[in-house]
């Protein structure tokens, strides 16, 4: 049977890509004397629900969305939380 | 020659380009809508700058899906041109067509200005009509046009003379002073390993008009059309 699962997608800059808008970020912090701030790196939050008939193949499914889509393999790496839900939750649309 | 340019939602330049081919080059040219996937009849494809789908999620990760790049792919695939130029720059990478990727530029701010660029290597149809070394003024406008990749495949490029244009000084030396963006070996277009695929952050149809203050784009795509007529 179909069950509904949550995901909370990480997207992050690969450690070799520089980041000059954390730089930024960790700058302006310095600015707000929080000198003890040593590395800002930004990425992206994405949030989806998703119909499948195992955990197993909503990963599977999810692995190819974020490898063809939401991240870029060549500068950026992913991750995901996952968690069946009773009712597909309303993420904001 | 047939020149195809593409029009996503989101362009902006597609016009400019047909300005060039058709207008100032008397080349037959149609703009393909996004959703079109038929190639048949057209040489040259051309992706141009803007902003295709908004840039939401990366620049270019998008546009890659339309079908009107499945068969630019296809048309790729066969040996034939495409070029993209800025925001089509980042479509190519995004769609495998080129390697690396386009990231934020170093200094965060969109750059918009003439730079000059050294032009690498001209046995390819692209810069056939340049002279190798030869300093040129073309204008940006980008955010994201901070050329990355990993350093094998930097190598690999540098290794097979994939990289046409680099950011210079006005006098030709690559300096990081004269790096508009942060791109890495300063590099502003790049080919494929065949040469029929070409992807470039400057802007040669925005420099090939002389009203518009400078004509050193013109010569890409006079020499694109003078490799087309050679082989029909």
């Amino acid at each position: 049977m179909t069950q509904n699962y949550q995901a909370q997608i990480y997207v992050t800059l690969r450690p070799s890509v520089l980041d000059p808008a954390g730089t930024a970020v960790k700058s302006g912090l310095s600015h707000m004397g929080h000198h003890n701030v040593e590395q800002i790196r930004i990425g992206k939050y994405v949030e989806l629900t998703i119909a499948a008939d195992t955990e197993d193949a909503a990963r599977q499914q999810l692995d190819q969305i974020c490898d063809q889509l939401l991240a870029n393999p060549v500068i950026e790496n992913y991750r995901f939380d996952l968690q069946q839900v009773s009712t597909p939750l309303n993420v904001g649309s | 020659m047939n020149v195809g340019v593409v029009v996503f939602p989101g362009s902006n330049c597609d016009r400019d380009v047909v300005w060039v081919t058709q207008g100032l080059l008397n080349q037959p040219t149609r703009m393909i809508w996004h959703e079109d996937s038929d190639l048949s009849d057209i040489d040259v494809v051309i992706v141009p700058g803007g902003f295709s789908y908004g840039d939401y999620l990366r620049c270019g990760a998008i546009a890659r899906f339309s079908p009107v790049m499945q068969a630019t792919i296809k048309h790729a695939e066969q040996g034939k041109f495409v070029l993209g130029i800025c925001n089509g720059f980042q479509v190519l990478t995004e769609a495998g067509l080129l390697p690396g990727a386009l990231v934020r530029n170093r200094d965060l701010h969109f750059v918009c200005d003439r730079v000059p660029l050294s032009v690498e290597r001209t046995d390819l149809p692209w810069t056939n009509h340049y002279r190798t070394g030869e300093v040129i003024t073309l204008p940006i406008a980008h955010g994201e046009g901070s050329y990355y990749a990993d350093a094998d495949t930097l190598k690999s490029l540098e290794d097979n003379h994939q990289v046409l244009f680099r950011y210079c000084s006005a006098e030709g030396k690559s300096d990081p002073l004269s790096n508009p963006n942060g791109s890495l070996n300063q590099i502003a277009g790049i080919c494929n390993h065949q040469g029929n695929v070409l992807g470039m952050m400057p802007h040669p149809e925005r420099a090939s008009d002389p009203s518009l203050g400078g004509t050193d784009g013109l010569r890409l795509f006079e020499g694109m059309l003078s490799a087309i007529a050679t082989i029909s």
